[in-house]
């Protein structure tokens, strides 16, 4: 055998992986989502994801996802420039991703105590004189909470793309007379935008379809596609319109890696 | 790549050491070798105490797995693959379960104990005669409040829940047939009412509830409650037991307009191995004594006549919990409204649930 061919039997593994665990799962979902409840052959789910409560719905999810991507971003991007500056940066990176080997649902259970009416974040609000405030079952809530949970997915990508930048473009750049922030706008930020799509990408894909959060924290106070999800296949069993959401749920963020590419071929390159 | 395969393999055999470990510690408490029987029961909902009982006394070990809804559940039994050997579902579920084949009849000679429930927890149009199932638990639908926190007002009715000073102040528990109910009920209709009349005029009236509704939760609700984060709350009886114990500010009420009526029974589904087992897992729970002590550390009203002598005074004769079913006749047991019927509902309170305040 060629090497040639060889190299084709490496693929084998992988081609199975793509057929069982991606096309196939994705093939059932389109399949599923032209069914009715009975079972019989329908466009009718299609037909209610565009009725005002489902594209409501989606309205909503783009918008928290929005809020939670641009939340994260902005946070994010000076601390994985501050890390990048530090001395022990291998410490503060643990430190950052130590969140992430408790269990989700633990964390999130954990703000239902902390922002609870008699919980922690209120007695320091009494203290300073804000008085008690409502934060469990608010939008801010719900934000704050996704945005603890997906910063790091937001910090690495950026941290990684910051680490990568050669420091002599940026002393170049300081030497023919470009301000700090010239610098940063015309030099740092372009070249580090490969990271900083993928961490948007890392953190706005997953936060389209929370589900957990929004009964915990947000009290079902914010309705998402996900929650809408888990309701049809869990306790309507109307797994026809469950999939007919994931599939458009689907389209959408196919339509969004589009639109902001993937990162690779412009910008850090 | 060499510090990389080292992790790989330490995280190998730290896994396989785990299943070793757990495999022996198995076969040296008895489990394994068909001595078991698989338990699936709601989450917190069994004394352990009765648990360690039944296996001391009859050599079977018990294996106990909890699921968090019955749908959640039946999928599980449907997909076959684990074996469950007794499971403990609501009354609709019973129903549906017997109509898709899932599960199995019982044998009533080998279940003595079934002579103490209380007639009027047998024969129910769920499951004519018993054929495939015995009561475990029953409860009501009902509204749990804070007398402190409502300044001495009290609830009575669904109506007092639309009450404007209540603003911000009630927790709904997350499920469509209850919140659809309590409209339903409000509005003098059947908990079971199929006219989607009837069901969009509930939901008009749920619209208008929802400046009072603070969250629609789940289990949470239990903390929440206790933790005074609302003022009321609308959950099921054993539920408000376990808050009302953890804080007496709290009381119970049955809404004078009707509620719901459940029961928790007894099943063995058809991924039962251990048939006799369950049998006599079933036998044990029913057994007064056993039911007495399980229906104290639960909270829930146990259908077991001769049980209520063992319970104490202030359980068995509190009418919050054991109201007297002759005069409650407005409480009506969930039906199986089918499928299509059922996502109509879940439809109508997702769409109350998208209601921005």
């Amino acid at each position: 055998m060629t090497e040639r061919a060889w190299r084709n039997w490496y693929l084998v593994p992988y081609g199975i992986w793509l057929v069982l665990f991606v096309i196939a799962p994705i093939v059932f979902l389109l399949y599923e989502s032209f069914l009715d409840i009975d079972g019989h052959w329908t466009v009718a789910n299609y037909e209610k994801v565009l009725t005002p409560i489902y594209l409501k719905m989606m309205a909503y999810s783009f918008w928290y996802a929005f809020l939670i991507t641009l939340v994260s971003l902005l946070i994010g991007y000076p601390t994985a420039y501050w890390l990048t500056k530090t001395r022990h940066k291998q410490l503060w990176l643990l430190l950052l991703i130590l969140p992430m080997w408790v269990n989700l649902l633990l964390k999130v259970y954990a703000f239902l105590g902390l922002f609870g009416t008699y919980g922690l974040a209120n007695a320091l609000l009494q203290t300073l004189g804000v008085g008690p405030r409502q934060l469990l079952f608010t939008d801010f809530s719900f934000v704050f909470v996704s945005v603890y949970i997906f910063i790091p997915f937001m910090v690495l990508p950026i941290f990684n793309a910051l680490e990568e930048l050669p420091p002599s473009l940026i002393d170049a750049a300081r030497d023919l007379g470009a301000s700090a922030w010239t610098t940063f706008r015309r030099v740092v930020f372009p070249l580090t935008l490969g990271g900083v799509k993928a961490g948007c990408q890392a953190v706005f894909i997953p936060a389209l379809s929370l589900f957990m959060i929004t009964r915990l924290v947000a009290g079902n106070r914010v309705i998402t596609l996900g929650t809408a999800i888990e309701q049809h296949f869990l306790v309507t069993q109307d797994w026809g319109m469950g999939a007919t959401i994931a599939v458009v749920l689907m389209a959408a963020m196919a339509v969004i890696v589009v639109l902001t590419g993937t990162g690779r071929k412009e910008g850090s390159r | 790549m060499k510090r990389l395969v080292q992790g790989f393999a330490a995280v190998f055999i730290a896994a396989f050491v785990l299943m070793f470990i757990t495999h022996r510690l198995n076969e040296a408490e008895g489990y394994g070798g068909g001595k078991t029987v698989t338990v699936y029961n709601w989450g917190d909902y069994i004394d352990p105490a009765l648990i360690r009982e039944f296996e001391k006394e009859t050599g079977w070990k018990v294996i106990y797995q909890t699921f968090d809804s019955n749908e959640a559940m039946m999928a599980k039994i449907a997909q076959g693959g684990a074996t469950f050997d007794v499971a403990v579902p609501s009354d609709y579920a019973i129903s549906k379960m017997i109509e898709e084949n899932l599960l199995l009849p019982l044998d009533h000679d080998k279940l003595p104990n079934l002579q103490y429930i209380e007639p009027r927890f047998l024969n129910l149009p769920f499951d004519p005669h018993n054929r495939y199932s015995v009561p475990y638990f029953w409860g009501t639908v009902g509204i749990v409040y804070n007398r402190e926190m409502l300044g001495g007002k009290t609830i009575t009715s669904w109506n007092d829940l639309w009450d404007p000073d209540l603003r911000n102040q009630i927790l709904l528990v997350d499920g469509a047939r209850e919140v659809m109910g309590m409209a339903l009920n409000s509005l003098g209709y059947s908990l079971n009412d199929t006219n989607k009349a009837h069901l969009q005029e509930a939901k008009r009236k749920l619209d208008r509830l929802m400046p009072n509704v603070k969250a629609i939760v789940g289990d949470e609700i239990k903390l929440l409650l206790a933790n005074e984060e609302a003022a009321i709350g609308v959950v099921w009886s054993g539920d408000a037991a376990e808050i009302i114990s953890e804080n007496d500010k709290l009381d119970y009420v049955v809404p004078k307009e009707g509620s719901n009526l459940w029961f928790d029974n007894m099943v063995i589904p058809k991924t039962a191995k251990n048939i006799e087992g369950a049998h006599a897992f079933i036998n044990f729970m029913l057994d007064p004594k056993h039911a007495a002590q399980n229906a104290e550390y639960v909270g829930y009203s146990t259908p077991n006549k001769k049980a209520l002598a063992y319970l104490p005074k202030d359980i068995a004769g509190d009418r919050r919990f054991y109201p007297d079913l002759d005069s409650a006749g407005h409480l009506e047991v969930y039906e199986n409204l089918g499928k299509r019927m059922l996502a109509y509902y879940n439809e109508l309170f997702l769409e109350f649930k998208m209601q921005q305040k």
